[in-house]
């Protein structure tokens, strides 16, 4: 296997403060990588510039072997790199189904004149589109509500429809930010098995932000810790689970 | 019967002028506003300038109209438009890019806005002069007068050239700025980024390219909007600038970020101008003998008068805003 995402030596301050500070990692292809840390360690800032949303300071990162460093989150998309946020985002505006059937780009509908000049193949296209919404819907569960305005739906739900989301493009890395938070125990089991079945069927590899432990300890392997912005250990999770060094991280060194 | 063609002059025609002019130019601050999340105040500037290109090509080529038939102003319109998006996205780049890049507050943006209308407004001046131009440099204004089929109506229904181009124009712009909002992929990922840009970003659209091509909408509406109005009155350099409260006014009252809201709102003022300054004595007068006295004797019945008339739209502004906080139409996003 070969690395898909290629973090190296990237620094981030915002003002005085480091928040990324010379942080290097890999996420090998077809893998679900767990990046895990307590508050203040920087995830949401590495995934904010893996993902093309924040500049970095100084580093580079490379995706499929290609440098894209500081190139804006569009670009990412079309060439695979998809994300979710933490806080979900949705177009409050369409229902649950139309923010689905919205995702794949170039459209023939999408152009002014294909929509009078071919209106059989925008018809034809449209339908393919909207059984495919249909699946990635009933996959993530939420077939009862999608006639609902997404701004409508619950947290949970708008999680979901991000998952949903990642599904109707050809993507290569989906990088989940928090994907859990606010998803109730059951749907998360679904959640979870949805994840394993998008990795193993369809190739995704995944980065994964999580606070959510069991889910990191079901899902991940390799697990990254990542602490004070740079990456502190890496292993499978029982290794990190066992490791004083995250012990200390996480809960404060041991009382004298 | 004469005063009814009366009243189709003075209001039913002169609402649907201002309306029209109003409506494009909110169509504009609206646009803005959806996807930059700021004021433009500038909006108005922009229209005289596009107002003011039109009076340069013309001035410059008066013949041109002559060879095909339609007034040469009209056939500089789609040039004035083009210099005028060029104006409006180079403004972009010199003065809002680098502060949005800064990620500013937008009264930052309102107020950077306001800079660049009094730039705008002095380089016109610098080179049109203060005063008052036609643009009809070569051609002649033509007035229709249209005598009504019936009996004992002797006043005729006054329309002008210029006027009805407007009419022609306005409906053609909203038709098509309709289409391209709903039909085309550039007008969709509009939609998508005043929905929510980080997702837009997400989903893969170039959210600098959106906001380009929101200046040269915007740009070119304000370019014809400046053009009809200066048209059918004479162009003047600070003759947009006296329209920029109504325009926003128009704009709000159709709910800030909402395109159709802001034709509606346009036509809202616009009517709500001309109803209010109109003299319903007028009306009243074939009833004259059954009228109590004070009322048949009374010389003017207009609302307000014609000096007061800029009062009318922050009035309905006002009024409409405690009806629905948010505007006729939801507004927020496209």
């Amino acid at each position: 296997m070969s690395a898909i995402i290629d973090v190296r030596h990237v620094n981030k301050a915002f003002g005085g403060l480091k928040v990324i500070n010379d942080c290097s990692l890999q996420v090998e292809e077809g893998s679900i990588t767990g990046l895990i840390g307590p508050n203040g360690a920087g995830k949401s800032t590495l995934f904010n510039i893996i993902a093309g949303a924040l500049p970095l300071d100084t580093g580079q990162i490379l995706f499929d072997g290609e440098d894209i460093t500081n190139r804006p989150a569009d670009q990412l998309f079309h060439k695979g790199l998809l994300r979710t946020f933490q806080i979900a985002h949705e177009f409050s505006n369409l229902t649950a189904l139309e923010n689905l059937m919205m995702v794949p780009p170039k459209q023939a509908g999408e152009n002014l004149f294909a929509t009078w000049l071919k209106p059989g193949e925008v018809r034809r296209e449209e339908a393919e589109v909207r059984r495919r919404a249909l699946e990635v819907i009933d996959f993530v569960g939420l077939h009862h509500v999608r006639n609902e305005l997404a701004g409508n739906l619950s947290g949970g739900q708008k999680k979901l429809l991000e998952l949903g989301r990642t599904m109707m493009t050809d993507a290569k890395v989906v990088l989940l930010d928090e994907i859990a938070a606010g998803v109730n125990r059951t749907l998360l089991g679904d959640l979870v098995g949805n994840i394993e079945r998008l990795n193993r069927e369809m190739g995704y590899t995944f980065l994964v932000i999580e606070h959510d432990m069991d889910m990191i300890a079901r899902l991940c392997d390799p697990v990254i810790v990542l602490a004070q912005g740079s990456v502190m250990v890496e292993g499978t999770i029982e290794e990190i689970q066992n490791n004083p060094e995250v012990i200390e991280a996480y809960f404060g060194s041991p009382a004298a | 019967m004469n005063e009814l063609v009366f009243f189709i002059n003075n209001v039913v025609i002169a609402g649907c002028v201002a309306g029209s002019i109003y409506a494009i130019g909110a169509v504009g601050v609206t646009l803005i506003f959806s996807i930059m999340r700021f004021a433009h105040f500038a909006h108005g500037d922009m229209m005289t300038f596009g107002a003011f290109m039109v009076l340069l090509l013309t001035t410059l080529f008066p013949q041109a109209g002559a060879a095909i038939g339609i007034p040469t102003p009209l056939i500089m319109l789609p040039f004035a438009m083009a210099l005028t998006a060029v104006l409006a996205v180079g403004i972009d780049r010199a003065f809002y890019k680098p502060l949005r890049a800064h990620g500013v507050k937008p009264i930052v943006m309102v107020i950077a806005s306001l800079g660049v209308t009094l730039m705008l407004q002095g380089l016109i001046r610098l080179f049109a002069g203060t005063g008052g131009e036609s643009l009809y440099v070569d051609d002649r204004k033509e007035i229709f007068r249209i005598p009504l089929p019936i009996e004992g109506v002797r006043v005729p229904v006054v329309i002008t050239e210029p006027q009805i181009y407007l009419f022609a124009l306005t409906l053609i712009s909203v038709v098509a700025l309709h289409f391209f909002l709903s039909r085309s992929r550039l007008g969709k990922a509009m939609r998508a980024m005043s929905d929510n840009p980080a997702l837009a970003q997400a989903s893969g659209i170039n959210t600098n390219t959106i906001v380009a091509v929101t200046w040269v909408i915007a740009g070119g509406l304000a370019a014809i909007a400046g053009t009809l109005l200066s048209l059918d009155v004479t162009f003047k350099p600070d003759l947009s600038f006296f329209l920029l409260l109504p325009i926003f006014a128009a704009a709000i009252v159709g709910g800030v970020g909402h395109p159709y809201g802001a034709i509606a709102g346009g036509f809202v003022v616009g009517f709500a101008e001309t109803l209010a300054v109109f003299n319903w004595g007028i009306l009243l007068r074939p009833f004259r003998d059954s009228l109590p006295e004070w009322l048949a004797q009374a010389g003017n019945l207009a609302f307000v008068g014609t000096e007061y008339k800029i009062v009318v739209p922050f009035f309905i502004l006002v009024a409409i805003l405690v009806w629905r906080p948010t505007g006729i139409f939801k507004g927020k996003v496209i």
